[in-house]
């Protein structure tokens, strides 16, 4: 039989069997978990549970998806929207359940996600995934369909749908402290990835041009990235605190052993290797002909560099970026640790309270951006011809 | 005209180019001949200076290249090498606009040139310059890069093995189109190559190196019929003799008052084309365009190496 035919045959999707088993799995879990206030001990609920009838509908509807509509092979754009509806389906749900299941007024009662919300929302994700990745679609659409998401989400928390949520819950008891953090996380990830560039390429470009300095710099940078950071922040913390009380005007410049200023020279330490040796990468992987005719026809090492070198390497150099950006978005939350600021300050408290709740409402946004980010990254690197740059 | 005298360069004991010395007349072409290793293109490359000699000097038109900062005398000289290097993120023009805008031409200046390039080498500019290299034929990208040397009209065009990425038969193209634009321009032309039949239609003198020393330097005639050492001979190749021979010669030089059956001859065609059609013909004499006849017999005596 002609294999492209048995492609489009409907039948089984075996990734799409995994998905459905993991969905199923979720709806024999907790949907959500019920406490009288934020201290106790929770109680499971199902789908039925917190929603009455309309939970049976629901739960239904939900089976149905998932036992007869997820594992059959569809063409990828019905498979896009049926992952879609679930995902938004399954979010908009918890928001309804939690909206059912706090008495009107009551500020004390706490519904938070349980299992099978994660394990739903995990099923109906990785059938996102697959469905785009089979899709293939043109970056524009995959722009649009990014910003899509984006609006998606800022309109559904934005309109209270989830406000009875206790992550929302403790965002509303939050709000200026949480925008505040939202700065700092961005100010601490962003921060230490300019600093990686101004100092990475500069530093990168001096071991190109003189490759004895290539063992010692990239040995000591392999090390930075081997040290633990909580060990990092060990060294730091005496070390800056030093500085900050003995060298007049230290202090004022911001130099101090905790606070947002440890944590940016970590995370700019962490960013040095991925800079410099992608852009070493990419500067070898210039053709020689390219190279030979540059000098050939009278450019200077300088115009070299900067009008053929350096253009060439522009791939390699915004994979650094995708790289170091996610990692240091990810990375910032220890700073909350050492008094830095961030989403990993509620991280922390949370984990200090054993309030989940407030784990989550740091973790949550730390996920979403480092997501966004990676992928509108992803798609700006598919952007470039990779046929224009190489020979 | 440039003047090489006794130019050397060692690698450590290793001399990759070993005393050499000659001189390539203006508007003349040079090929440098010899396997892998001979040092033909170290050679080359002390002539721009992309290799600094160990010892000796380079003359341009008098001037010690050496007096000049590299990249200033770079841009002087054009430079075409093997695979055209051309840069893959610019356009054609942009590819031949290069030594043009390091000089600072204006904008005008520079479009014109890059436009009478295109022209030259019968590349129509309005669909050609604004390709990307990666959107022309293997050709047609040896031909820019060409363009790309020629664009600041050098008087001197340097090119490292310019055609050994091109299949034979837009070879030949390349080298009478080559042939064609140095005539025209006057460039002198130094061109290096492994193919010794490519030295034989090119040069005006072919230099035959062989472990850094220059065993021969002379007119392609005298090196196929007075080879000075066994090896220059065994680069030739004995079989390929006498064709090279009839190849350097055109069939106007050989016409014999006459007559003969059979469509006629272009004056300008090779002696060796009018061999291969004698043979595949069956026939004695060609006729000439213009009147006149060659004969095989008078053939015969060319390809044995004696004056026509």
């Amino acid at each position: 039989m002609n294999p492209a035919v048995v492609g489009t045959r409907p039948g089984v999707s075996r990734p799409g069997l995994l998905f459905a088993a993991l969905g199923l799995a979720g709806l024999a879990q907790p949907f959500v978990q019920f406490r009288a206030n934020r201290i106790v001990a929770g109680e499971g609920l199902s789908l039925p549970d917190a929603l009455g009838p309309w939970g049976w509908a629901v739960a239904a509807a939900l089976t149905g998806a998932l036992a007869m509509a997820i594992p059959v092979r569809r063409p990828a754009p019905a498979g896009l929207v049926l992952a879609l509806a679930g995902l938004l389906g399954v979010i908009l749900f918890a928001g309804a359940a939690a909206g059912a299941l706090v008495p009107e007024g009551d500020r004390i009662a706490r519904v938070s996600l349980g299992a099978g919300f994660w394990l739903l929302l995990a099923a109906f994700a990785l059938a996102l995934a697959d469905a785009l990745s089979r899709l293939a679609l043109r970056p524009a659409w995959r722009w649009a369909l990014l910003a899509g998401a984006v609006v998606a989400g800022a309109l559904i928390l934005g309109t209270g749908l989830m406000d009875d949520l206790s992550v929302m819950r403790e965002y509303a008891a939050r709000r200026d402290t949480f925008w505040r953090e939202a700065q700092r996380h961005l100010m601490l990830a962003f921060g230490s990835l300019g600093a990686a560039l101004a100092v990475g390429l500069p530093l990168g470009i001096l071991v190109h041009e003189a490759p004895r300095l290539r063992g010692a710099v990239l040995g000591v940078l392999n090390v930075v990235q081997t040290i633990p950071s909580l060990a990092l922040f060990g060294i730091m913390i005496p070390l800056f605190g030093w500085i900050a009380a003995s060298v007049p005007g230290a202090a004022a410049a911001g130099i101090a052993g905790i606070g947002a200023f440890p944590a940016l020279v970590a995370l700019f330490l962490y960013s040095l290797l991925p800079v410099v040796s992608n852009l070493l990468a990419g500067l070898a992987g210039v053709p020689p002909g390219v190279r030979e005719a540059a000098a050939g026809l009278g450019m200077t090492r300088a115009q070299t560099l900067a009008q053929v070198m350096i253009p060439l390497t522009l791939p390699v150099l915004l994979a650094a970026v995708r790289i170091v950006l996610v990692q240091n978005i990810g990375l910032a939350v220890i700073a909350g640790l050492i008094g830095g600021g961030g989403f990993g300050s509620f991280v922390f408290q949370g984990l200090n309270q054993t309030a989940m709740d407030l784990v989550l409402l740091g973790a949550l946004p730390t996920i979403a951006l480092a997501l966004v980010s990676g992928i509108a990254l992803d798609l700006a690197l598919e952007g470039i011809d990779p046929r224009k740059v190489r020979a | 005209m440039i003047e090489i005298e006794h130019l050397t360069k060692r690698y450590g004991a290793l001399a990759a180019v070993d005393d050499v010395s000659l001189t390539v007349e203006r508007g003349q072409i040079a090929a440098l001949v010899g396997t892998s290793g001979s040092g033909k293109t170290t050679l080359l490359r002390m002539i721009n200076r992309l290799v600094e000699p160990t010892s000796g000097r380079v003359r341009i038109d008098g001037t010690d290249t050496a007096a000049l900062p590299p990249h200033l005398l770079r841009r002087r000289i054009g430079y075409a090498i093997q695979g055209h290097g051309l840069f893959p993120h610019r356009t054609v023009a942009q590819n031949i606009a290069t030594v043009p805008r390091l000089l600072g031409w204006d904008r005008a200046r520079i479009a014109a040139r890059v436009d009478e390039l295109l022209e030259l080498f019968q590349l129509p500019p309005a669909e050609f310059r604004d390709r990307m290299p990666h959107q022309l034929s293997g050709g047609q990208q040896q031909r820019v890069g060409v363009a790309r040397a020629l664009a600041a009209r050098p008087d001197l065009l340097l090119m490292d093995e310019p055609f050994g990425a091109l299949d034979p038969v837009i070879r030949a193209q390349a080298q009478t189109d080559l042939r064609r634009i140095q005539r025209e321009l006057g460039t002198t032309l130094v061109i290096v190559t492994h193919d010794m039949a490519e030295a034989i239609t090119l040069g005006d003198r072919i230099a035959v190196m062989e472990q850094g020393r220059l065993l021969q330097y002379a007119p392609p005639r005298e090196i196929l019929t007075a080879p000075a050492t066994p090896f220059v001979a065994r680069l030739i190749g004995r079989d390929e003799r006498p064709f090279h021979l009839l190849s350097l010669t055109c069939v106007a030089d050989l016409i014999q008052p006459g007559e003969a059956e059979g469509p006629p001859l272009a004056p300008g065609a090779s002696l060796r084309d009018a061999l291969s059609l004698c043979l595949w013909t069956g026939r004695a004499a060609l006729p000439v365009e213009g009147g006149g006849v060659v004969t095989l017999e008078a053939l015969r005596r060319a390809a044995e190496g004696r004056s026509p």
